[in-house]
């Protein structure tokens, strides 16, 4: 069998409508016999913005004359709330009524800015820029109203979906000015004016769940739920190492399994991994079931290429090896080895943290129609217009012609950044002249992913008679997320040495940081919180060394640590500059008295004073990522088995400005169980270059069996400028709970998991 | 036929079930994971696809009421029985977990959620007012990455007593 057989399908094409996020499904054809070939082909396309007569002020808001505000959301939704958070945003700003509101989920389009849902950046690098859309189109409206009633437009406001002119005790709904301004001059956003933030009726609040009703009933569209009439699957074999290529295929077998339509070579990647697919043999099939089963029919060869001979096991050692001799200086104050020399008492420790791998509930799933007139991709990416450009490229088309509709994500945690699974899509289905949804399975998930990277670090403290510390020496290797994009990368970026390592305020006076040599053998990739999960679990465990070998409070040692509220210099820090998550210090100066608030408050909430008692020990760690402050107290018990248990859990978070304080809440609560998930099981290992891993049996998250039975969060208030959320809460999580299994039990981890030492 | 079929290639015959209520007559390969036949043959997406090794619990449906992981389940042991999935265990989302999980914001990316709320509704028909330790136990097939295990608890506990749903939430400071 060869070639594509398209068969007739009793279909329909939905119409559908995002009315606030709930997405019409099409109808489902009542058949008497339902075979793959007369599959109900449901649902077609998100709604693209909304189009018609109204005020269009910008790219984010069309006001109808029907008073439909619809809102655009140009970051993708993967659990963190974007569409429940940023349309109110805007919606504040106008005065419109959610009531009203159509929140629009984007297709990846340059035209909105950034949309890269990565880095915590939804909020704090969009947050004035969204106001200015709403305000514009607030100015616009009382601007049309005034005119209307010849009145000053300064003497109006705009409320409630309607503009007001309180003195005449007139107003007129938003729908009756949309087109009365839609003829008036846009203003510059720089021109409008923000309201006071105490007019922003609903920012900062417990905002509703937007697709909470849909999430509960199935109906949410994930990226492998849209159906295409005449759609097929393809289940990819990828070569088991990167860097590999097959070298023999026999695809009888395959081709005889019922509904496989087609086997397929996907091209050899050439030069750095970047966002190409790995390479490998498709089978294409009617149901993901006759793809997977012909794919097991597959007979291959491979060539395992340089690669072949990684094992991370040995590598551990070439790591820990790397950070035990000086490396390249990246952060330096005073003189480190002459205070060591002088220095009471010395202390020193190595860590060490496996790859990770994001697991995503929904493993990655895209679904590409290339047809004469471009390419229309449906898929869940937190990156859609790499995934747009990406296609654009393999497929030899111009970016106009390629259209990527967004759906929700099934989890995304910076797997879904990565688009190499929408370009398989493409590819495929240009071959097969249909529409191509490429399923990943778990084990394609686990074993192909951009793994979080793996890290040895050295850290050593010099302390003086009466237990200061005095001199800190922190040498971190790791294979950089760079060598993902260029070849021969063996140094750290200064945006991952960023994290952790070059911006901890630390009230030392000898400083020194380095850098040892690390040399990449898979995809590295960003995993939620990025590099600051290794630096602060090992940066996170010295501090509380230190105070266990000085016999002191550890919660008194970071403070000590960390020094007096001060906004920290680069010069205090000891680097010439700072890459600060792309922020100005002006902006979000490395803030100590917010970090030492945080610690404070959590240590208060979780009784910390008590200390230990009741079978429980507490282990407590801070840090700053992502331009927020976030301190954790993990409760650690032992449980009937003797294994230690995660009971409870305390995040105090200083975010800065918060437009949902609910999701801010849910995120936080999250990262404790991200962050329990890598402290006690999280480990990917290659043999032969190849992933040992296969699936969540191998590689284990934490389950609700070991969800503590109360994770407790308070978050700051604060009018400071808007800080990340989704990452920062997770880097503490690990730290805290290896300090309080040290509290517990006297044993140090210093290598992640807490499973490898059998302490779970 | 006299020989086994390994690659699927014989005609199928049909398999018939009751899908939420309705009679469906699939004409697809015994071995067919129910997973697959109600996603990509009967158009139901709700039930998701997480390991397909019954691992993550995602897939969760009832099969004549009980709790089954849809991704290990052939088809041909469906055949003549009830299957319940997400779009079908309540006509408009009022089952009071779907309410409870609505009125607490339980879900995060959502993703899990469907299969979650499949293995409580099951636990709850059993044992009405569970508790902790039983939760724990019903619902440790069912992973989510987002973490959203401490408002699934509570969000069952609510919907067992019934009560007018009340927030996690802790005071603000």
């Amino acid at each position: 069998m060869s070639g594509a057989v398209v068969l007739p399908r009793r279909a329909f094409l939905a119409s559908l409508g995002l009315a606030a996020g709930s997405l019409a499904l099409g109808v489902v054809p009542s058949v008497a016999v339902a075979a793959p070939a007369a599959a109900p082909a449901k649902v077609a396309a998100l709604v693209p913005a909304a189009k018609g007569p109204g005020l269009v002020p910008n790219v984010f808001v069309h006001v109808a004359p029907d008073g439909v505000v619809s809102i655009v959301c140009a970051r993708s939704e993967m659990g963190q709330g974007v569409r429940s958070s940023l349309p109110v945003l805007i919606a504040d700003e106008m005065g419109a009524d959610m009531a009203h509101v159509k929140v629009v989920q984007a297709d990846g389009d340059a035209m909105y800015g950034d949309q890269n849902t990565d880095g915590s950046t939804s909020v704090r690098k969009f947050y004035d820029d969204l106001r200015r859309t709403g305000a514009t189109a607030r100015a616009m409206l009382v601007t049309a109203a005034a005119k209307k009633w010849g009145v000053s437009a300064s003497a109006c406001t705009a409320r409630d979906h309607a503009v007001f002119h309180d003195a005449s005790k007139r107003s007129i709904g938003f729908g009756d000015l949309a087109l009365l301004a839609a003829k008036l001059p846009i203003p510059k956003p720089a021109d409008v004016t923000l309201r006071p933030k105490s007019e922003l009726r609903r920012v900062g609040g417990e905002l509703p769940l937007l697709d909470g009703p849909d999430l509960v009933t199935g109906r949410g569209v994930f990226g492998a739920d849209v159906r295409l009439p005449g759609m097929l699957v393809a289940v990819v074999a990828r070569p088991p190492v990167v860097g590999g290529r097959v070298t023999k295929v026999d695809s009888s077998k395959a081709l005889q399994v019922r509904g496989v339509k087609r086997v397929v070579e996907l091209p050899v990647p050439k030069g750095p991994p970047a966002f190409q697919p790995l390479g490998g043999v498709a089978v294409i099939a009617d149901t993901t079931w006759a793809a997977m089963k012909g794919r097991a029919a597959l007979e291959l060869s491979w060539d395992h290429g340089p690669n072949a001979t990684y094992d991370s096991d040995a590598y551990r050692e070439t790591l820990l090896k790397s950070v035990r001799a000086p490396g390249r200086v990246v952060r330096k104050v005073g003189d480190v080895d002459a205070a060591l020399a002088k220095s009471a008492k010395r202390l020193e420790a190595d860590y060490h943290v496996p790859h990770l791998a994001h697991a995503p509930m929904e493993p990655p799933a895209a679904l590409a129609n290339v047809t004469d007139a471009g390419c229309e991709i449906w898929t869940s990416t937190q990156n859609p217009q790499a995934s747009r450009s990406e296609v654009a490229k393999a497929l030899g088309l111009d970016a106009s012609k390629v259209t990527v509709h967004v759906t929700l994500l099934g989890g995304g945690f910076g797997r879904k950044s990565k688009p190499d699974y929408v370009v398989e899509a493409a590819l495929l289905s240009k071959v097969m002249k249909a529409p191509v949804r490429v399923q990943w399975t778990r084990e394609d998930d686990i074993q192909h992913d951009y793994f979080h990277t793996t890290s040895a670090q050295h850290l050593e403290a010099g302390l003086d008679e009466s237990g200061k510390v005095t001199a800190w020496l922190h040498r971190t290797a790791f294979p950089s997320i760079s060598s993902t994009f260029a070849p021969g990368v063996k140094e750290a970026s200064d945006g991952e040495l960023g994290q952790g390592v070059l911006d901890f305020p630390l009230a030392i006076p000898n400083v020194r940081a380095e850098n040892g040599e690390a040399v990449a053998h898979v995809r590295i990739g960003w995993l939620r919180s990025v590099n600051n999960i290794h630096h602060a679990f090992a940066m996170g465990s010295f501090i509380d060394e230190i105070a266990h070998a000085r016999g002191a409070d550890p919660k008194a040692v970071w403070l000590e640590i960390i020094g007096a509220p001060r906004n920290a210099s680069l010069a205090e820090l000891g680097v010439d500059k700072l890459p600060n998550y792309g922020a100005t210090l002006e902006d979000h100066p490395i803030d100590v008295a917010r970090l030492r608030t945080v610690i404070s408050r959590v240590t208060e909430l979780s009784g910390w004073e008590a200390g230990r008692k009741g079978g429980r020990a507490l282990g407590l760690a801070a840090h700053r990522s992502f331009l927020s402050a976030v301190a954790v107290v993990a409760s650690v018990v032992r449980d009937g088995r003797g294994k230690v248990h995660v009971d409870e859990a305390w995040v105090v978070a200083d975010a800065g400005t918060v437009i949902n304080m609910e999701r801010v809440r849910s995120q936080l609560e999250g990262a404790v169980v991200f962050g329990m998930s890598l402290a006690l099981h999280g480990a990917i290992t290659m043999k032969g270059g190849a992933v040992v891993q296969t699936n969540y049996r191998d590689y284990p998250l934490a389950r609700m069996p070991e969800a503590p039975r109360a994770i407790h969060v308070e978050v700051i208030p604060s009018d400071a400028k808007p800080g990340g959320v989704g990452e920062p809460g997770l880097p503490p999580v690990a730290p805290a709970i290896a300090n309080a299994v040290f509290a517990l039990t006297g044993t140090r981890v210093r290598e992640l998991p807490l499973a490898r030492h059998g302490l779970v | 036929m006299t020989s086994p079929d390994p690659m699927g290639t014989a005609p199928a015959t049909l398999i018939t079930l009751r899908v939420n209520g309705k009679e469906q007559a699939l004409d697809v390969e015994p071995d067919m994971p129910l997973l697959w036949a109600l996603r990509d043959v009967l158009g139901l997406t709700g039930t998701k696809f997480g390991c397909g090794q019954a691992l993550c619990g995602a897939c969760t449906v009832h099969l004549d009421g009980e709790v089954v992981r849809a991704c290990v389940t052939p088809i041909r042991r469906a055949a003549g029985k009830a299957v319940t999935t997400i779009e079908g265990l309540s006509p408009d989302g009022s089952h009071p977990l779907q309410r409870a999980w609505v009125a607490l914001g339980v879900p995060q990316c959502g993703y899990c959620q469907a299969g979650q709320i499949m293995t409580a509704a099951a636990l709850l028909r059993k044992t009405p007012k569970p508790t902790d330790a039983e939760i724990d136990q019903s619902m440790a097939g069912n992973l989510c990455r987002c973490g959203t295990y401490t408002r699934i608890r509570a969000a069952i506990h609510q919907a067992a007593e019934g009560s007018t749903p009340t927030s996690t939430r802790e005071p603000s400071k």
